[in-house]
């Protein structure tokens, strides 16, 4: 049995009015099946606006989507007793792209990352703060870092303390939202690698929601593309990904930047070419009709 | 450390001059049965309308009542009244703002449409409309602006808690698995609270002035009872002969009034809180 399953899942955003008019809908998601296994990672890219985030909510059960079913172990988290409706939920957890709105800046960080601690494990104080230092000291901060507040705290280390906050509960599926995009290059590798090293050592699965093709391949077991709401693709290598003849595939493909600049410069040329030559395309359309 | 405090001496001056003379005030009130040097309600004609003296301080009215120990004695009706008016406005404005905030949807609409058509009719209007009902009082007029002003505490509540509610901690706590209860006590009231403290102290001074104008109409509170609008209301016959007993009063309100304002002010514009 597979750990999550996105079974044709369609959402909308609906602008409701207090006295009738006509109901705006806003599709988000059209259709989108996929299924994470345990122990692995399902990247999801795709540019802005596709619908990335939303996919995320409604995997984390924040969002219930107009139609469609998302079943984690089997259980239908939408529909679940409130019993098992608990047990998902703690087993679901989330790390955002804005370390900072993600944590109470009231709170130290002791306290931000026994939040999920106290709602479900009735620890005494003593075994709690051992276990929040534990934590800490697993994703690479320390006890000094216990009672300080957020803002004494860098954009990584931030992350690392959101990171302890998930992995608290021992989930089995933690949804990465763009986690990593807002760090620097350097830290942006640590935190991947202390996200793979957590992967193997707390056999965690992650759905991985990024625009960053580059950083999706280095900790995915698969890729999907998501374009306008729709799952376009699933590929289950690099090669896959980079032999693929989708269009959307391949304006993603080009937008990586080549290592070298100067073959940068080739490249835009080429795109640019590639642009013109779709212009007179179209020109041509016109004059035939 | 003598130095720190004089440094925050220094760059809050108004802060530090205007909550003293407030801290001073309600110690007044406080200890006024201490303080005062003749009980404020005997009547003693044959020493009425006198100028001060060294039994009667600031003189007497026309029923030869001691003016200082009716302003000691007022300073508690006025303050201690405003900060139960300042108090159950702010409670109720908390619980429904909060609620329709974070609750959302029909709640927040009946809410916000209640509040709206308390809003629609003017403040004076309701409490006169109480009074008419009830008779005057204390009582009605405090009942009153009660009634009237938890809607503004509600509505701003309201507007922080939706924006506070987008929050991505807030998703972050729900994930975690905390209920809307936890929500509320760990989030959402501690984020809301250091900017109600800032926005009840403009509000006080608004309460001590209706409350005192009420008083001046002869709504509020009734004699023999000492109380600064009262006081002032009391003493106008006398404005040309014995102006003091307008004067001293009407210095008191004016004094907390403009103390609570401008230290409103300067806490709005220490911690950066919009005003309504």
């Amino acid at each position: 049995m597979s750990l999550l399953q996105a079974k044709q899942v369609s959402f909308s955003y609906n602008s409701k009015k207090l006295f009738k008019g006509n109901d705006q809908t806003n599709k988000i998601l059209n259709e989108i099946s996929f299924t994470i296994e345990e122990g692995s990672c399902l990247g999801l890219i795709g540019t802005s606006g596709a619908g990335k985030s939303t996919l995320g909510k409604v995997v984390l059960g924040i969002q219930r989507p107009q139609q469609g079913q998302v079943l984690f172990q089997g259980h239908d988290i939408f529909h679940a007793n409130k019993a098992t409706k608990q047990q998902i939920r703690r087993n679901l957890q989330v790390v955002f792209q804005d370390s900072f709105s993600a944590v109470n800046p009231r709170m130290t960080a002791e306290r931000i990352i026994s939040e999920p601690l106290e709602n479900y494990e009735k620890l005494t104080v003593g075994e709690q703060r051992k276990k929040v230092i534990e934590l800490l000291e697993r994703v690479g901060l320390n006890k000094k870092d216990l009672n300080k507040y957020p803002h004494q705290f860098s954009g990584g280390q931030l992350q690392r303390i959101n990171i302890a906050r998930a992995i608290a509960l021992k989930p089995k599926l933690i949804v990465l939202d763009e986690s990593v995009s807002s760090l620097d290059m350097v830290t942006q590798s640590l935190i991947l690698e202390l996200l793979s090293e957590l992967k193997d050592d707390y056999g965690l699965s992650y759905l991985f929601i990024t625009h960053d093709i580059k950083a999706a391949f280095s900790i995915s077991d698969q890729i999907g593309v998501l374009e306008k709401g729709e799952l376009i693709e699933l590929y289950d290598s690099k090669d896959q990904f980079f032999s693929s003849k989708h269009p959307v595939v391949k304006r993603l493909r080009d937008s990586i930047l080549a290592e070298h600049p100067r073959f940068r410069t080739l490249q835009r040329q080429t795109l640019v070419k590639k642009q013109i030559s779709l212009g007179e395309e179209h020109l041509k359309d016109e004059r035939k009709r | 450390m003598t130095a720190r405090i004089r440094s925050i001496l220094k760059s809050q001056k108004v802060i530090v001059i205007c909550s003293s003379i407030l801290c001073v005030l309600f110690l007044m009130a406080l200890f006024a049965p201490w303080l005062a040097p003749n009980d404020p309600v005997v009547v003693n004609l044959a020493h009425k309308l006198q100028k001060p003296s060294l039994i009667y301080p600031f003189g007497t009215d026309h029923l030869g009542r001691c003016t200082l120990s009716r302003i000691l004695y007022g300073a508690r009706i006025s303050l201690g009244f405003a900060m139960l008016i300042f108090v159950s406005a702010l409670s109720i404005g908390l619980i429904i703002g909060i609620i329709a905030g974070y609750i959302g949807g029909w709640v927040d609409q009946l809410l916000m449409r209640l509040g709206d058509g308390l809003m629609a009719i003017p403040s004076l209007l309701f409490v006169l409309g109480f009074v008419g009902i009830w008779g005057a009082g204390l009582k009605q007029v405090v009942l009153g602006l009660i009634v009237v002003q938890w809607v503004y505490y509600a509505r701003v509540i309201r507007g922080m808690v939706l924006s506070l509610k987008e929050q991505n901690y807030i998703t972050a706590a729900k994930i975690s698995g905390s209920s809307t209860w936890t929500i509320m006590k760990k989030h959402i009231i501690p984020n809301v609270l250091p900017s109600l403290a800032v926005m009840g102290t403009l509000e006080m001074g608004w309460a001590i002035m209706n409350l005192s104008s009420m008083s001046f109409l002869g709504l509020g509170v009734q004699p023999p009872t000492p109380e600064w609008g009262a006081m002032i209301h009391e003493g106008k016959s006398y404005i040309r002969t014995n102006p003091a007993l307008m004067i001293y009063p009407g210095l008191m309100i004016m004094l907390v009034v403009v103390s609570f304002n401008l230290l409103g002010e300067a806490l709005s514009e220490r911690f950066e809180v919009k005003r309504r």
